[in-house]
């Protein structure tokens, strides 16, 4: 396997902690404000994020979680069907400002997704996005408001992002899915 | 999470290879019986019922997941329960529906099955529920048609939405969640019952400990069944004595006498049997407190099931018709990522 790491615990740490003050600055605040993780990275994330902002604003905002299995638009080109890790969002979404957390952002479809799940449970008078790392290759025309990492990348390459509550360690690596017969056995 | 929609092979087995609570991924195109399924699968089926229950409970239980494909509903034989409960759970997925019923369709001209199936696949179907009174139809429908067969029930043979809606129902009642270990008892015409046979294989396959209970004639063939699951180390009990079969039970499923397949005079009468048989509050008793009562319906009250036991505190009857719709939406959602 030929991989690298692109963040360490650390970046991840600082990454975080920076996101979460860019989220009330660009809010003015936090009133009406709510998070809300996709499953599954992004859940973590998510809950970093507000306790980072209980850290620094001393509010508790309403963290939740989504599920957008239901909302993928490649059932018949991928082979099988992905879990169901389950939607929870324990509050009212309308009039909130809802920032979307995940790990990634890369062709921006999970996010399509996302946007429609959410909007079946209320209406929100914003949605925002924040990722850990971007890596490019929009398929959609969706931004992230705000990123941990931006990291050109390559279409043949895969970022991995390791966080302790799923994974054991934090960390971001990049490999290349399938290993080019000329890198083989250079490591 | 983008990643997942790239790389199918990503991401909850992850190649550091950490050990997974997940259950296994689906590998089938058809839902034939629940024989084909194993403990995990049978898991993985419960899981997504359970994400499909949340559905079921918002304002609007809809979500886009089969939006674009087309089920058709090809009925051999009546029903409500089963018709309606596709059609509801396929039209909260998005899924368009079809319905073809046998009664008023070109199948009274004299079109064969294999016709029919064919006709229904050139019309665009990607899935098919087929219900027909002959056992093993789902299958040959399943060799001729390009997208998934569900079978709603075929015979004698199988019913296997059916036993999967019985395992959620007993798992969601029962406490502690799951079936391994309790007593669960089926009462009556288990030799015409699609419904039993196919809650013997998932049943057993989860650990319960399983109890045929009817007359000797309706129990005809079941010793043998039952010796074999003992051989592969199953619990699995026939007895004619409704006294022995009760006691302690956890769940009691009683199952409809079938008036329309009974030939050759198996029952003397359906008074006698409902004297000797029928579950009754003094013999539900026997069972232990709180037990689950279960039918797959339609019920013959004051027959199998006297009609206070029915609608008394301890039925999972209606849980059943509310769990159908959340399992078949499982199934169609399963199938129909299976690449089909």
């Amino acid at each position: 396997m030929i991989g690298r790491q692109i963040m360490t615990a650390d970046e991840i740490r600082r990454a975080t902690i920076r996101i979460s003050h860019e989220i009330v600055e660009k809010h003015a605040g936090t009133e009406g404000l709510a998070l809300v993780g996709i499953q599954r990275r992004g859940v973590p994330l998510a809950h970093r994020l507000a306790a980072a902002i209980r850290e620094h604003e001393a509010v508790e905002l309403p963290v939740g979680a989504l599920d957008i299995t239901f909302y993928r638009d490649d059932l018949s080109t991928v082979a099988q069907q992905p879990l169901v890790k389950g939607t929870d969002l324990p509050f009212d979404l309308n009039g909130r400002t809802i920032v979307l957390v995940d790990d990634v952002l890369y062709t921006g479809r999970t996010i399509r997704a996302a946007m429609d799940a959410l909007v079946d449970f209320g209406r929100p008078q914003a949605i925002r996005l924040a990722v850990l790392v971007d890596r490019g290759h929009r398929e959609l025309p969706i931004r992230a408001d705000h990123v941990g990492k931006n990291v050109p990348t390559s279409r043949e390459e895969v970022v991995r992002v390791h966080l302790a509550e799923v994974d054991d360690v934090d960390g971001v690596d990049i490999e290349r899915a399938v290993p080019e017969p000329a890198l083989a056995g250079r490591e | 999470m983008s990643e997942r929609l790239e790389a199918p092979s990503d991401p909850e087995h992850s190649p550091e290879g950490e050990p997974s609570p997940e259950p296994v991924a689906w590998r089938h195109r058809h839902l034939l019986d629940v024989d084909a399924l194993s403990k995990d699968e049978l898991e993985l089926v419960m899981r997504t019922a359970d994400e499909m229950r949340d559905v079921l409970r918002r304002p609007i239980p809809r979500v886009p997941a089969l939006r674009g494909r087309s089920m058709t509903i090809l009925f051999y034989e009546a029903s409500t329960r089963t018709r309606v409960s596709f059609e509801v759970a396929a039209k909260n997925l998005s899924a368009d529906v079809v319905n073809i019923s046998a009664a008023t369709s070109s199948i009274t001209k004299g079109e064969s099955l294999v016709d029919t199936v064919r006709t229904v696949e050139a019309l665009g179907a990607d899935l098919l529920v087929l219900r027909h009174p002959v056992a093993g139809a789902p299958y040959l429908a399943a060799n001729l048609f390009g997208g998934s067969v569900l079978n709603a029930g075929d015979g004698w043979h199988a019913h296997p939405t059916q036993a999967l809606l019985d395992l959620y129902t007993m798992r969601s009642r029962l406490p502690g969640g799951t079936v391994a270990d309790r007593k669960v008892v089926i009462l009556g015409d288990v030799l015409h019952s699609r419904v039993a046979r196919s809650n013997i294989w998932s049943l057993t396959a989860a650990g319960a400990d399983l109890w045929l209970c009817g007359p000797p004639p309706l129990l005809r063939g079941f010793d043998a069944w039952a010796r074999r699951g003992a051989a592969a180390g199953r619990r699995f009990t026939v007895t004619s004595s409704v006294t022995e079969a009760l006691r302690d039970a956890d769940v009691v499923m009683a199952l409809r006498i079938q008036r329309e397949r009974m030939t050759g005079g198996l029952l003397p009468s359906l008074r006698e049997y409902a004297a000797r048989y029928g579950l009754t509050s003094e013999r539900l008793a026997l069972a232990r407190p709180g037990a689950l009562v279960m039918h797959p319906g339609p019920m013959n009250e004051g027959v199998e099931i006297a009609p206070d036991v029915a609608a008394g505190a301890q039925s999972a009857i209606t849980d059943q018709v509310t769990n159908g719709v959340a399992i078949r939406m499982a199934v169609l959602h399963l199938l129909a990522g299976s690449g089909a």
